[in-house]
């Protein structure tokens, strides 16, 4: 792992903090609740919660601009909450209901807004890799300065595509933030046991991209990476990598019996390294915020994610003519958006 | 208040589990995150972690438990400040609620799908372009080539990527003086790296472009059929309509001569059963360029099938400054009474050479082109069909799940009564391509093979 903490004296405002701390912990209590739903039956096939990881797409959307876009693998309900995404939709796409992202239509894995320029939600590990660089190709090819965060994860990072996809985007000079999201297991899978180099980011090296290893359980080194990595490519000098190193607390989705790890390197992790504990540290010892401002912020992220649960068990199942709809468009859904 | 502790499904396949031991005890305090107990499932034993946090109020069922099924209250959560005591009234509450949300889990509110297919267009048999139109003799590779030219004026967001396609001018020539025309920008060598440039070019089609990618052949496009139909293909759907593909996949498909089994593959087949694809395989040069000026104007992801050894046949070209061909229509090329011969691509020159053979022994064959294989005219072949009531498909693809499997199966549903003999399918024989010059030709279809099916289902 990479350190604790960001040595450098934190450059962030109290608000700053607490918004960090607002949607971490959106995330985390989200989660929670998706997996409890899943228990009782209402969320079916996979679901992969983000509980963990939150710093890492918290302090990356810190980094990003408007307009920018994101894309990343089937563990993404972290991701569409940090972009803005909205709760109730993404709940309702988990239980297959109208008011889903997709209609109920596309599922965990499976979601996208093109409002929020989020690409997805995608299942097959590494497809987004090239995916994500094509977003990049866009933008550079219409000319403006937009940055694509590409997200996968140590496991993706051995898919050949990967590789591929690097070559072309530092040949082509593809603003693009490559973002290997290192929780360090692929499915049940160590890194040691699947992964050549400690290191995944040195492998840019051999493309030309540079890259760097973040603590992804301190969103303020995030946050400080993203910014240096995003002015890199919004510069015009091609793609850069974040291997962030983090750590899933659950299993790699609802069916792990987490065999491959003991219970006490997850509670180590949960009780030394946790990214919100980590912030509402700050936030207590610096004097910016009190317990019951804290309180009053668990409170209303409590009530956001009930009410996400309430509309997702609401919200009708599709009506039985969506089965035959969009599957063929008569008009680029994201062309007719844009005119 | 407090709330009841459910058997949780810990898989997409659960219905029941052993309770196989608690980590916690009556009175114990919880948070979230915490492990309550091991649940053995029908894959692995799993921890099961609390959700909120409290007091274990009450156990409900032992450890050792089997058969507990999904949803049934396991223990009782007490909230800060209840005591057990508040029990018999939260666990009545929270069981109503409980058994609300497995009624919605488990019973789709609506009923059963009866949303049937939308019906297929009727025939359309109107010409191409307006009679007396000026035409010109042009190749294949010509007309493939104005078509991009043409739509790359229109259009500055369509650009064209692939191997050799800029400046060795295209492995084939199709891509011949683009680079020139239209720069570096929007003419893009590639590394031979099919499987990335195929994402990078679907990504670059939801980012507002609308491009073109070239496969050197269609069997290295094997590489990349993952972007072509997870990504491509299913994004639509997956998305609720929110994102489209509008792209290009295009590339010399089938046999060419001589190349071996791994450079010979039709690929029709496979693509056409693919939901959210267009799936062309042109004929003619007008054809070829007026379906593929469409596929490039098209808002969906379009396989563009050619072929290599058409490329080089000169037909007659409309003059026309904008000349497109609509999806899902069918060409009839020769009309005839005795017998339907249905084929596209390059098994029309097998299907139209054994019609004028036929003719001169008297049997008059009507020849359709399929032209676009998703969406598939099947309305012009059951038309036809009912007129000579029987039919022969032709095809180089491989005979098990054929094409003209296909046709075969729709033509017994929808015109049973009008066929007077078995659909035969003359297609490439059921095994890899072989090198040496007179398998090769024994691999494929033949023109003498089309005559013969036509004599076995006409009896002359």
């Amino acid at each position: 792992m990479a350190p604790r903490k960001s040595n450098a004296k934190p450059n962030v405002s109290a608000d700053e903090l607490k918004a960090y701390y607002r949607d971490m912990l959106l995330i985390r209590r989200f989660e929670e609740k998706a997996g409890q739903l899943y228990g009782m039956g209402l969320i079916g096939g996979f679901c992969h919660l983000y509980i963990g990881q939150e710093a890492v797409v918290v302090g990356l959307e810190a980094a990003a601009e408007e307009g920018d876009r994101r894309i990343t693998t089937y563990r993404d309900h972290g991701h569409m909450l940090a972009c803005g995404m909205d709760p109730n939709g993404v709940m309702a796409e988990l239980t297959g209901r109208e008011g889903g992202y997709s209609r109920g239509k596309g599922g965990s894995m499976h979601m996208f807004s093109t409002e929020k320029r989020f690409y997805g939600g995608h299942g097959i590990v590494g497809a987004n890799v090239p995916l994500g660089a094509g977003l990049a190709f866009a933008d550079k090819y219409l000319g403006n300065d937009r940055v694509t965060f590409t997200y996968f994860g140590d496991g993706a990072a051995n898919q050949g595509q990967v590789y591929e996809t690097f070559n072309m985007a530092a040949l082509w000079e593809l603003p693009v933030v490559f973002v290997i999201e290192n929780n360090q297991y692929a499915m049940g899978t160590s890194q040691k046991r699947s992964t050549s180099t400690p290191d995944i980011y040195t492998r840019g090296a051999a493309f030309g991209i540079p890259g760097e290893a973040v603590d992804g359980m301190d969103v303020l080194a995030v946050r400080e990476a993203g910014e240096k990595a995003v002015a890199h490519c919004r510069s015009g000098k091609g793609p850069y990598i974040l291997e962030i190193k983090t750590y899933r607390y659950r299993g790699h989705s609802m069916s792990d019996p987490a065999k491959y790890r003991t219970r006490e390197e997850v509670q180590k992790m949960r009780e030394e390294k946790d990214a919100i504990e980590h912030v509402r540290d700050l936030l207590l010892s610096g004097g910016h915020a009190s317990e019951d401002d804290l309180k009053a912020i668990d409170k209303e992220i409590k009530d956001v994610v009930n009410k996400s649960a309430d509309f997702a068990k609401e919200s009708p199942e599709p009506a039985v003519e969506e089965l035959w709809t969009d599957i063929i468009a008569d008009v680029a859904p994201q062309e007719e958006a844009a005119q | 208040m407090a709330t009841e502790i459910l058997m949780p499904a810990l898989s997409p396949t659960m219905e029941e589990g052993t309770l196989a031991k608690w980590l916690v005890k009556e009175g114990d305090t919880v948070n979230a995150g915490d492990i309550m107990a091991e649940i053995e499932t029908d894959k692995a034993t799993m921890e099961f972690e609390a959700v909120d946090e409290g007091t274990i109020g009450k156990i409900l069922i032992e450890e050792g438990t089997e058969g507990v099924k999904v949803n049934t209250p396991i223990a009782v959560l007490l909230e800060e400040g209840e005591s057990a005591d508040d029990i018999d009234t939260a666990s009545s509450a929270s069981a109503s609620e409980a058994k609300d949300d497995s009624d919605a889990a488990e019973t789709p509110k609506s009923a059963p799908a009866e949303a049937k297919a939308p019906a297929a267009p009727k025939s359309d048999t109107s010409p191409d372009w307006p009679e007396g139109t000026e035409m010109e003799k042009k190749t294949v590779r010509e007309a493939l080539n104005a078509a991009m030219a043409e739509e790359m004026r229109r259009d500055d967001t369509v650009f064209i990527m692939g191997e050799e396609v800029a400046e060795y001018q295209g492995a084939y020539k199709i891509t011949q003086n683009l680079l020139d025309e239209f720069g570096g920008k929007r003419v893009i060598d590639t590394p031979i790296t099919e499987h990335g440039f195929a994402g990078i070019g679907v990504g670059a089609s939801w980012g507002g472009l609308r491009p073109i990618v070239e496969f050197m052949t269609w069997n290295f496009a094997m590489q990349a059929i993952d972007q072509i139909i997870n990504s491509a293909a299913k994004t639509l759907y997956m998305s609720g309509g929110q994102m489209g593909s509008p792209i290009v996949f295009r590339g010399p498909n089938g046999a060419a001569a001589r190349v071996g089994a791994q450079h010979s593959q039709d690929y029709a087949a496979w693509y056409s059963q693919v939901p959210g694809l267009r799936v062309v395989q042109p004929y003619s040069a007008a054809c070829a360029k007026g379906l593929l000026k469409t596929a490039i104007r098209d808002p969906n992801p379009v396989v563009f099938l050619e072929n290599e050894i058409l490329y080089g046949r000169s037909f007659e070209v409309p003059k026309l400054d904008d000349f497109t061909i609509p999806f899902g229509k069918a060409k009839i090329w020769r009309e005839g009474e005795d017998v339907t011969i249905v084929s596209f691509g390059i098994g029309m020159t097998y299907a139209l050479e054994a019609a004028e053979k036929l003719a001169e022994d008297g049997i008059e064959a009507e020849v359709v082109d399929l032209r676009t294989l998703r969406p598939m005219d099947t309305d012009t072949v059951i038309a036809s069909v009912m007129k000579t009531n029987r039919c022969v498909t032709v095809e180089e693809g491989w005979p098990v799940a054929s094409i003209g499997n296909h046709i075969s199966a729709v033509l017994m549903q929808q015109a049973f009564d009008y066929l007077d003999a078995p659909v035969i399918n003359c297609t490439g024989k059921d095994v890899p391509m072989p090198y040496a010059a007179n398998l090769e030709k024994l691999a494929l279809t033949s023109t003498q093979e089309v005559i013969d099916a036509v004599r076995q289902v006409t009896y002359r």
